[in-house]
C-alpha cells in the first residue's frame, strides 16, 4: 500500500514539467500547476514514508517487466523512506522558490525547460530509492543523471555551464560505469538482479574487495567524496539557485543512498571497510571547507561545503559500519543516525542557503562575495533565514546541524567502550576531526554572513539591492523551521533512525531498543538546553531593552571620521589565516602588483584558488590523452582499411590474451 | 540540597570577575605596580550597566544580538559545570561536546557582531579569533576524549566526579599531558598571554579586544562579564583535573574549590607576567602543539 502510494508520488512528480508546457498561453497558471503538482507529490511521498518510519512494515511491488532480467520491483522500507522524505520535500520547495525566481512568464521556453527537468529528476530520485531490481535502478539512476545535466545548462548561453555540464556528464557517466559492473558481477553471481536475491553477499576476500570498490567509486563519484568531487562545484554554481538546492541538498544523497543499500547486501564487513570510510569522511569533511573558505564565489562555496557535509555523513557510516564488523548495536545505530540525519539536516539547510543565495544573486545581480556587502539592511527576511542556516550548517546548537553531528560524536564515544586493545577504539578520533571540521564552517559562515549582509554595501549593485517577493521568502521560512524543528526537538528522531538502522543492517529493530533508550534521553537532556538558551537569550534582550536604546554614532576607526566601504575587511582576508595553513591543497594563483615608488598609482593583489583534481590533474591528462590519440587519428583518417586493419590488431591481441593468459 | 544548588548556581554567576580581578592584581604586582583594585571588574560591570549605550550606523540586529546571545549561550554552557565535583545540574551522556558547542555558539555570535561594524580592525580580530579557535577545538576534543576515556564516563560530571581519583592512578601520564594541552587551550580560548593580550592598546595586534570596540554600555558588561564567566568555565574544568582535593562535607569542598580556582588565577597571572605575547604566526603552531600533546595521551590509553 504504502510502496503504491511513494510509486505515485515518484509518477506525479515526473510529469509534474507538463502542465507548464500545456499551458503555454498562460505561463503563471502553469507553472503555478507545476509547483503544486510537485507539492502534491510531495505531500503523498510523505504520507508513504511516514508510516514505514512509524513502524509500518517496508511494503513492496513485484511486477514484471519487458526487459530482460529486470522486474519492476519497487521496495519502501526504512531505509528507503528516509531518504525519500528530503528528495520530494526539497524539490516541491524549489518549485515554489521557482515562482518567484525563474518565472515562465518572462523565461518561457526556458522555465518550461527546466520545469520539465526539474520534475524527471525528482521522479527518478524517488525511484532510484525505491528501486528494488538492480535494472530499475540504473534506469533510474541514468534518467536521473541526464536530467542533472539539462538542469546544469537551464542558461545554455553561460560559458561556465556549458563546461561545468559536460564535466558533470563525464563524472556521472564514469560512476554509471562503476556501478553498472557492481551489478553485473554481482547479479551475474546470484543469477538475479532482484536486490532481495543478493543479501548476505560475502565480505571476506579479494573479490568483495573488488567489489567494494566498484560501489565506493560509483556511488562516491555522485555524492561527490574527495577525490572524485571535481565535477561538483562547477555543476552547483552554474545551475540556477533552486536547481542548486535540489542537486546539493538532495541529488548528491542519492550517491549516500546508494553506499548504504549496496552495503547493506554484505554480511558484517571486517573494521577496514568502516576505517577506509572514516578515512574518507574526514579527507572530505576538512578539504572540503578548506575549498570553501578559499571561494569567493557563493554558491560555488555553498558547493564545496557540500563535499564537507558528505563527509560528515561518511564518518558516520564509517562508524555504522565499525558496529555492524564488531557487532555492536550501539555504534550501529548512533553512526547511522548520524548519517542518515546529517543527510536530511544537509537538505535542509543547505536548500536554504542556496535559495538565500539565489535571493542574493537575483537582488544584485553578482555571486562574487567581495561586491556584496551590508545587505541585512536591504534584505533583512533573506539575511535572517540565510543566518539560520549558517548556524545550522556550522553545527550549532540548538539548531539541527549540531544534533546530527552529536549523533556521530557519541557514536565516536561509544568505540571507547570496545574491548581493551582493540585498535577499533582509534574510532573516537572522529570526534576531534568534527571538532575541526565544525569549528572551520563556523569560520567560514562567519565570513559569507560578514561579508554578504553586514558591514556596508561594496559596490552600487549591492546598495541597490531589494527584499525578494514572499514567494521565494515562503519555501526559505519553511525549511528554517524544520532546521530549528529538528535541532530543539531530536528526541522525536530516534526511533525513526532506527527502524531504519535496522532496515540497514539487518538487525532486529529489538537489538537497538537499549542504545536508543540512551540516546532519546541524552537527547531529551538537549531538548532542555536548547529551551535553556533560548530562555536565556530571551531574557538577555528584554533585560537589554530595559537598560535604554543607545545612540548613533560612526564606527570607530581609531579617530579616522571617514571610513568607506574599501576599507572594509573582505572575504579574503578573513579567511587568509586559514587558506595560508591549507595551501598545499588549494594551489592558489596569486596575482599581486605591490605599490611602487614614492607616489604609487595603484597596486593589486587577487587570489584565486583552484579545483586541483579537475584544473591540476585530470585536465591536462585528458588533454594529453587526446593530443597523443591524435597522432593516431591523423595516420588513420579516411582510411578505412587501416581502421579496419586496427580493430582486427586488437582483437588478435585480446584473442591471445584470452588464450595465453587466463 | 536546594540550597547547596542555589549556592553553586551562586558561585558560577558571582566568583568569575573575581578571578580576572586576581589576574590582574598578580600581574601588577610582579611589574611592581600597585593595580587595580581586586573588585574592578564588579566595579565595571556595575557603572557600565548604568550607561547608555553608542551604535554605528552601520550595525543592525546582528550587532546588538551579539553580546546576548554571546552571554546566554557561556551560561548555559556553564549548567554543565560540575562545580567542585558536585554533579552539574544538567549532566548526560555526550554533554561535553553539547558544552564546546556552546561556546563556538557565543564566539558564532561575537565575530558576527564584530563584522557588522564594517570595520576592518574589528574584521582583523574576528578572523584571528575564528582561524585559532578552529585550531584549538580538536585539541579541546582530544583532552575531554583522554578524560572520558581515563574516567570510563561520557559526562562531564562523571569525568570530574568520583571517578577521577581511579583515573589518576591507571593513567597518569595521558592524563598529565591532556591537563597541559587543556592549560594552553584555556590561555587561547580565554585571550591571554602569550596568545592575545587582554591589555593591549594597539588595535592591530589584538584578537578579542578588538572584535569589541564598538561595543559599549550594558552591551560591553555582558561581553565583559561573559568573557569572565568563560574563564571560570576552563579554570573550573583544569583544576578539577589537576587537583582532584577530596574533602569531606560540602562547604569544605566548595570552600577548597574556591582556593584551587584562587589558585589557577594566580598561575594566569604569574604566566602572563613571564611570557611575552607570541607572534601571530606562532600561535597556531603552539594550539597544534596541544593537540599533538592530546593525541599522544590518547595513543598512551588507547595503545
Amino acid at each position: 500500500m504504502t510502496a503504491s502510494l511513494a510509486l505515485l508520488a515518484a509518477a506525479l512528480a515526473t510529469a509534474s514539467g507538463l502542465p507548464g508546457l500545456a499551458l503555454r498561453g498562460r505561463p503563471v497558471l502553469g507553472q503555478r500547476l507545476s509547483a503544486g503538482l510537485l507539492c502534491l507529490a510531495a505531500a503523498i511521498g510523505i504520507g508513504a514514508a511516514l508510516p514505514v518510519l512509524a513502524g509500518a512494515p517496508a511494503s513492496t511491488i513485484h511486477l514484471p517487466w519487458t526487459q530482460p532480467l529486470a522486474s519492476l520491483s519497487i521496495r519502501l522500507d526504512a531505509l528507503s523512506a528516509l531518504f525519500l522524505l528530503p528528495i520530494l520535500a526539497v524539490p516541491a520547495l524549489g518549485a515554489v522558490y521557482g515562482l518567484g525566481y525563474w518565472p515562465q512568464e518572462e523565461l518561457g521556453a526556458r522555465a518550461i525547460r527546466l520545469q520539465l527537468w526539474f520534475g524527471v529528476v525528482t521522479g527518478s530520485m524517488a525511484v532510484v530509492c525505491l528501486a528494488g531490481n538492480a535494472l530499475l535502478f540504473l534506469f533510474a539512476w541514468e534518467v536521473m543523471a541526464l536530467g542533472g545535466f539539462f538542469l546544469v545548462r537551464s542558461e545554455p548561453d553561460r560559458r561556465d555551464a556549458q563546461k561545468a555540464s559536460w564535466v558533470y556528464l563525464a563524472a556521472a557517466h564514469v560512476g554509471t560505469f562503476a556501478i553498472f559492473a557492481f551489478f553485473a558481477a554481482v547479479g551475474g553471481a546470484r543469477g538475479s538482479f532482484d536486490f532481495s536475491a543478493w543479501s548476505g553477499l560475502p565480505a571476506r576476500g579479494a573479490a568483495a574487495g573488488w567489489l567494494a570498490l566498484l560501489a565506493l567509486v560509483g556511488f562516491g563519484l555522485k555524492a561527490g567524496l574527495v577525490p572524485l568531487h571535481f565535477w561538483l562545484p562547477g555543476a552547483h554554481a552554474a545551475a540556477p539557485s533552486h536547481v542548486s538546492a535540489l542537486m546539493s541538498g538532495v541529488l548528491l544523497k542519492t550517491g549516500i543512498y546508494g553506499l548504504f543499500r549496496t552495503a547493506s547486501f554484505f554480511e558484517p564487513p571486517p573494521a577496514s571497510w568502516g576505517a577506509v570510510l572514516m578515512v574518507l569522511g574526514a579527507v572530505s569533511g576538512v578539504l572540503g571547507v578548506a575549498l570553501a573558505l578559499a571561494q569567493h564565489d557563493l554558491k560555488r562555496l555553498l558547493a564545496y561545503h557540500s563535499v564537507e557535509n558528505i563527509g560528515i555523513i561518511t564518518l558516520g557510516m564509517g562508524i555504522a559500519m565499525l558496529g555492524r564488523a564488531r557487532g555492536e548495536p550501539g555504534l550501529v545505530l548512533l553512526g547511522f543516525a548520524g548519517a542518515a540525519l546529517h543527510v536530511v539536516n544537509h537538505a535542509l539547510f543547505k536548500s536554504l542557503l542556496f535559495l538565500g543565495a539565489g535571493s542574493v544573486q537575483h537582488a544584485t545581480g553578482t555571486r562574487d562575495i567581495e561586491r556584496l556587502g551590508g545587505l541585512a539592511r536591504a534584505m533583512p527576511f533573506t539575511a535572517g533565514l540565510f543566518l539560520v542556516g549558517a548556524a545550522a550548517i556550522s553545527g550549532l546548537p540548538p539548531l539541527n546541524g549540531f544534533v546530527s553531528e552529536w549523533f556521530v560524536a557519541l557514536g565516536a564515544l561509544r568505540a571507547l567502550e570496545l574491548p581493551l586493545l582493540d585498535r577499533a577504539s582509534f574510532a573516537v578520533l572522529v570526534l576531534p576531526v568534527l571538532g575541526l571540521i565544525g569549528a572551520l564552517a563556523a569560520a567560514c559562515f562567519v565570513k559569507v554572513q560578514g561579508t554578504v549582509f553586514l558591514g556596508n554595501p561594496r559596490t552600487p549593485d549591492a546598495a541597490r539591492a531589494g527584499e525578494s517577493p514572499r514567494l521565494m521568502l515562503l519555501p526559505m521560512a519553511v525549511l528554517a523551521a524544520a532546521c530549528a524543528a529538528i535541532g530543539m526537538l531530536p528526541a522525536l528522531v530516534v526511533a525513526p533512525l532506527a527502524r531504519g538502522a535496522a532496515a540497514w543492517s539487518g538487525m532486529p529493530v529489538s537489538s537497538f531498543a537499549v542504545p536508543a533508550q540512551a540516546a532519546t534521553v541524552s537527547a531529551t537532556w538537549v531538548t532542555g538546553v536548547a529551551f535553556v538558551l533560548v530562555a536565556a537569550v530571551t531574557a538577555l534582550w528584554l533585560l537589554r531593552r530595559r537598560l535604554g536604546a543607545g545612540v548613533a554614532g560612526e564606527t570607530w576607526g581609531c579617530g579616522y571620521a571617514y571610513p568607506t566601504p574599501r576599507m572594509a575587511y573582505t572575504g579574503s582576508s578573513f579567511a587568509q589565516i586559514l587558506t595560508q595553513g591549507f595551501r598545499w591543497v588549494l594551489f592558489p594563483r596569486i596575482r599581486f602588483s605591490p605599490p611602487r615608488g614614492l607616489f604609487p598609482s595603484g597596486a593589486r593583489f587577487h587570489t584565486e584558488s583552484r579545483e586541483a583534481v579537475l584544473d591540476l590533474a585530470l585536465l591536462p591528462a585528458v588533454r594529453d590523452y587526446i593530443t597523443a590519440s591524435s597522432w593516431v587519428r591523423r595516420l588513420i583518417a579516411g582510411r578505412l582499411h587501416l581502421q579496419a586493419l586496427l580493430v582486427l590488431a586488437t582483437l588478435i591481441a585480446m584473442l591471445a590474451w584470452r588464450l595465453l593468459w587466463w | 540540597m536546594i540550597l547547596r544548588v542555589l549556592f553553586q548556581i551562586g558561585l558560577l554567576l558571582l566568583l568569575p570577575p573575581l578571578l580576572l580581578g586576581v589576574v590582574n592584581r598578580v600581574k601588577a604586582i610582579a611589574a611592581g605596580r600597585k593595580g587595580p583594585p581586586i573588585l574592578q571588574l564588579y566595579f565595571d560591570l556595575a557603572k557600565l550597566l548604568r550607561k547608555g549605550a553608542v551604535y554605528s550606523r552601520t550595525t543592525t540586529w546582528v550587532f546588538r544580538a551579539g553580546p546576548a546571545v554571546g552571554l546566554a549561550a557561556i551560561v548555559t554552557a556553564g549548567t554543565m559545570l560540575p562545580v567542585a565535583g558536585q554533579p552539574a545540574i544538567v549532566s548526560f551522556a555526550g554533554d561535553f561536546v553539547l558544552f564546546a558547542y556552546l561556546l563556538a555558539l557565543a564566539r558564532f555570535a561575537t565575530a558576527l557582531a564584530a563584522l557588522d561594524t564594517g570595520s576592518s580592525f574589528e574584521g582583523m580580530g574576528a578572523a584571528r579569533e575564528v582561524s585559532f579557535a578552529s585550531m584549538a577545538e580538536p585539541a579541546l576534543f582530544l583532552v575531554l576524549v583522554v578524560m572520558a576515556r581515563a574516567t570510563g564516563s561520557l559526562s562531564l560530571s562523571g569525568m570530574l566526579g568520583p571517578g577521577l581519583a581511579a583515573a589518576w592512578r591507571a593513567a597518569a601520564p595521558a592524563l598529565l599531558l591532556s591537563a597541559i594541552a587543556l592549560f594552553v587551550v584555556a590561555l587561547a580560548e580565554n585571550s591571554r598571554i602569550p596568545v592575545d593580550d587582554p591589555n593591549t592598546h594597539l588595535e592591530l595586534t589584538m584578537i578579542h579586544e578588538v572584535m569589541v570596540l564598538d561595543h559599549s554600555g550594558p552591551d560591553l558588561a555582558f561581553i565583559l562579564y561573559g568573557a569572565s564567566l568563560k574563564f571560570f568555565l576552563f579554570g573550573a574544568l583544569l583544576v578539577r583535573l589537576v587537583a582532584d582535593v577530596r574533602m569531606t562535607g560540602f562547604w569544605a569542598a566548595e570552600g577548597a574549590f574556591v582556593v584551587e580556582l584562587l589558585g589557577f588565577s594566580i598561575l594566569v597571572g604569574l604566566v602572563e607576567s613571564a611570557m611575552a605575547r607570541l607572534r601571530l604566526t606562532r600561535v597556531p603552531q603552539m594550539l597544534v602543539g596541544a593537540s599533538v600533546l592530546s593525541v599522544f595521551a590518547l595513543v598512551l590509553l588507547l595503545r
